[in-house]
């Protein structure tokens, strides 16, 4: 084992750690611990763009903007937080720019702007030219340049060291931070980090369901440090279902395609949209349009001989448009299908793509230990975190913006407390939660398998809580997720080396992707309305008597040893907008 | 639009589309053994699907102790470049349909970097030749502009394809310079050199091109096209360093 002092450690190295790491480094000593090479985070595979309110190809402000994301998030949002996101996005995509990513340009030179569902002149009267973008690669753009600056500026990353713990020392009553413990992945040496503060910015957790947009790594490992640390998880029952992924495959085919005009059809060819959000249409929010397609697919108007998709039409667009604004996408569509989009119609479904919920957090990334109480000395930012800016549902091109928000807050702040906090005394055998779990899976010889737990979580995680939910379809979920606990202590590996043993990652991960199912799922039972990504359709109104609140989950060990979730709730910080309700 | 009816790839998901398929698969792990050996196995599976999935079969149903890297599996990480019959891809955006399925598919490690275990390699050589061109904007602080730099859609173009480059080694370790000679930058440095030297907003080109002028530098580049072939962001690699190369003749760009 092996001791690192640092003034401040980042936990991921995506577009949220990346641009932390940038103001960390300038500030203080920071390591940048990732499971993965930075330029391999799951940022790069975001497409469409960024969204920020620079007016240059239309009137646009970010008080539009703001309300755009309040309305977005069924009025879940935090409004001073989507305030913030807004206002502070307009310099966050100039810094960008400075830094050197190749936005696409207007033919004065400008950053161009493109329309994206949910964005939207003067509080929904049209749609509005918003996202900042890339062609569809704005993603990648952003992780490069990123990933060029943290050279720039001689950031220390520890790659392919995989955090599996969070430290936290009671001082005079208080609960602080007091570092990591990480997993070297080609060594298989465990590293304890003591630091005046953490960064967690490790990502999503969208790998519990099988269709998914997401990574393979995408295993919510932070999430699921700080949960089992008694520390709570906020809304964890919203996750976003992207309209548009390829057919079965679940790889994101970006919004963009519908901004730049493609349009979503029913076997007959019905450009069905327009029933569900007659202003918006095809650009209307992602939760809407994700149901508007199931209820076409349900209804026996879906594609193909099970009827279990629709089609992403771009078959009237120019083909030199395609190729100028979205090359990648079209080129997935060819390469994963053997379709021509130029052509040819896109089979298309629904893929879980995003969590709204996470590790709450106030506007300076700093982590809430309840519903008011910060933990000195610990962080978090992007998608792992949950401030709250997407609320029940998160606009396209927020989250690149959310990354480089809370990103760049989260690192300033760290830096600044870290630069006048003292250390926190490590626990007492801070390694030792870490050296039991990974010699109880090296030495287990158990008859389960990680692949058929795995398997079997995200079937049931599918089927019964992704667009549609009812109380008994959660119930199902609930029990098959406590059985698939159960078997997971009986789960073995058969790579028993400590060089590059990616068995016991998976099967760690698989760990913390169980964890947090079970956070999803009892956060989503007792949330009787049906808001934002939320769905139930025994509960199809949105109840905002009862439920206009964020869900707080807990981790209650009982004396017996034996773990559940207990609930609580924190109220909404509403500001300038009363709750309406939601159309497009 | 196109009418929607029952289209070519649904046509074909209606029969059984399993087949027998094996992969022959280079196998290294000095807890082991120092040798490096072939195993071969066989499994089930839709030729519609990728290389990377017959991977994952194998680690996850048949030995969990295969070892490789992958993330986003649709192309766009950069992790999952390997040799795969005796060609650089990437296995997740190699369908087994297009590399004939009838013959054993080989999968190798990339060439050129030490193996560390199975189709695991040691990326660091390759992250410091792309450091040591300085790959990041380079300006002079007294202009910094309130707004955005302006820049044409024109000088936007000028180095569009480099931007592409997922840093995923597919180039570099193609190279029979590399092979040879790990003092080499590589494909992917001199790439991610002329994403920079060739964007209108930088200040910096002189400074990067005098370190590609180096005797390890761009005049190694023998122009085998490997690289270019070797992509899979369809990069026009090779075109990239002879602008490189002219662009020090000339000392214009």
């Amino acid at each position: 084992m092996k001791i690192h002092k640092y003034d401040t450690v980042i936990v991921g190295a995506g577009g949220a750690g990346m641009r932390a790491a940038i103001e960390s480094t300038k500030r203080s000593r920071t390591a940048v611990l990732t499971k993965l090479y930075p330029t391999r985070s799951h940022t790069g595979a975001a497409q469409g763009g960024m969204a920020a309110a620079l007016a240059n190809v239309e009137e646009d402000n970010w008080e539009w903007h703001t309300f755009d994301t309040v309305k977005g998030g069924d009025y879940l949002v935090d409004q001073d937080a989507a305030e913030i996101l807004a206002k502070e996005a307009i310099d966050s995509v100039l810094d960008l720019e400075k830094m050197g990513l190749p936005f696409n340009r207007t033919p004065d030179g400008t950053i161009d702007q493109r329309r994206f569902g949910g964005h939207s002149r003067n509080h929904g009267e049209a749609p509005v030219r918003r996202s900042c973008y890339a062609a569809d690669r704005t993603g990648h753009m952003i992780l490069q340049t990123l990933y060029q600056n943290c050279v720039k500026e001689g950031v220390e990353f520890f790659n392919e060291f995989y955090v599996l713990d969070q430290l936290i020392t009671e001082e005079d009553g208080v609960k602080k931070s007091a570092g990591v413990v990480a997993y070297e992945l080609a060594t298989g040496e465990i590293h304890v980090f003591q630091a005046k503060a953490v960064i967690y910015a490790s990502g999503g957790c969208g790998k519990f369901f099988k269709v998914t947009s997401n990574a393979h790594t995408l295993t919510g490992d932070g999430q699921a440090a700080v949960y089992r640390r008694g520390l709570p998880l906020e809304d964890m029952e919203f996750f976003q279902f992207h309209p548009t992924g390829i057919w079965r495959m679940g790889i994101l085919l970006t919004e963009g395609a519908r901004g730049e005009g493609g349009i979503l059809r029913n076997k007959d060819g019905e450009r069905f949209m327009e029933k569900y959000a007659p202003v918006m249409k095809d650009l209307a929010s992602r939760d809407v349009v994700s149901r508007s397609i199931y209820t076409e697919i349900r209804e026996g108007r879906g594609c193909g001989p099970e009827g279990d998709h629709v089609y992403l039409d771009l078959t009237h667009l120019p083909p030199e448009q395609l190729d100028a604004k979205l090359p990648d996408i079209t080129e997935f569509a060819r390469t994963y299908l053997g379709i021509e989009p130029y052509t040819d119609p896109i089979p298309i479904q629904p893929t879980a793509h995003y969590a709204m919920g996470g590790i709450p957090t106030n506007v300076e990334g700093e982590v809430l230990a309840d519903n008011t109480t910060v933990v000195p000395g610990l962080y978090a930012a992007g998608e792992v975190a949950c401030v709250s800016v997407h609320g029940a549902n998160r606009l396209g091109t927020n989250s690149l913006l959310d990354i480089n928000v809370f990103g760049r807050r989260a690192g300033i702040a760290a830096a600044e407390y870290s630069q006048k906090a003292d250390y926190v005394d490590l626990p007492e055998n801070p390694a030792q939660f870490v050296i039991d779990q990974v010699e109880r899976l090296r030495t287990s010889t158990g008859t389960e398998r990680v692949a058929t737990l795995r398997k079997e979580l995200q079937e049931t995680m599918d089927a019964n809580v992704m667009v549609f939910r009812t109380e008994q379809t959660i119930k199902t979920a609930v029990e098959k997720i406590a059985e698939l606990r159960e078997r997971y202590k009986n789960v073995s590996i058969q790579d028993k080396g400590k060089r590059f043993n990616t068995d016991l990652l998976e099967a760690i991960e698989l760990g913390n992707l169980l964890d947090l199912a079970e956070v999803m799922a009892v956060s989503a039972l007792a949330r009787k309305e049906s808001r934002g990504g939320h769905y139930r359709e025994d509960y199809p109104n949105r109840d905002d008597v009862n439920f206009m609140r964020h869900t707080m989950a807990y981790r209650e060990v009982g004396d017996d040893g034996t773990e559940s979730v207990r609930l609580d709730y924190k109220p909404v910080v509403q500001t300038r907008y009363q709750p309406m309700e939601r159309k497009y | 639009m196109a009418t929607p009816v029952l289209d070519k790839v649904e046509a074909e998901s209606a029969a059984s589309p399993y087949i027998t398929v094996t992969f022959r698969i280079r196998r290294f792990n000095p807890e082991v053994s120092a040798e490096a050996t072939w195993e071969d196995f066989q499994l089930e599976i839709d030729p519609k699907e990728r290389v990377l999935d017959g991977l994952h079969k194998i680690k996850w149903e048949l030995d969990g102790t295969l070892t490789f890297r992958r993330s986003c599996a649709h192309g766009i990480c950069g992790s999952d470049a390997m040799r795969i019959n005796g060609k650089n891809r990437l296995a997740c955006k190699t369908l087994i349909k297009d590399i004939n399925p009838e013959k054993p598919i080989t999968v190798e490690p990339i060439k050129g970097l030490t193996v560390l275990k199975d189709l695991v390699v040691d990326m660091e050589p390759f992250f410091q030749a792309y450091r040591d061109v300085m790959p990041f904007l380079i300006t002079k602080d007294t202009n910094e502009p309130t707004r955005e730099r302006l820049q044409s859609a024109e000088d936007r173009e000028r180095f569009d394809d480099t931007t592409k480059c997922i840093l995923c080694a597919a180039c570099t370790s193609s190279c029979p310079v590399f092979w040879n000679d790990g003092q080499y930058f590589g494909p992917a440095a001199i790439v991610n050199a002329h994403r920079f030297i060739f964007d209108s907003r930088d200040e910096a080109g002189e400074q990067r091109l005098e370190i590609l002028n180096d005797k390890d530098g761009v005049w190694r580049c023998r122009t085998t096209f490997n690289c270019t072939d070797a992509c899979p962001r369809g990069i026009e690699v090779t075109k990239a360093i002879a602008e490189v190369k002219k662009a020090l003749i000339t000392r214009r760009f």
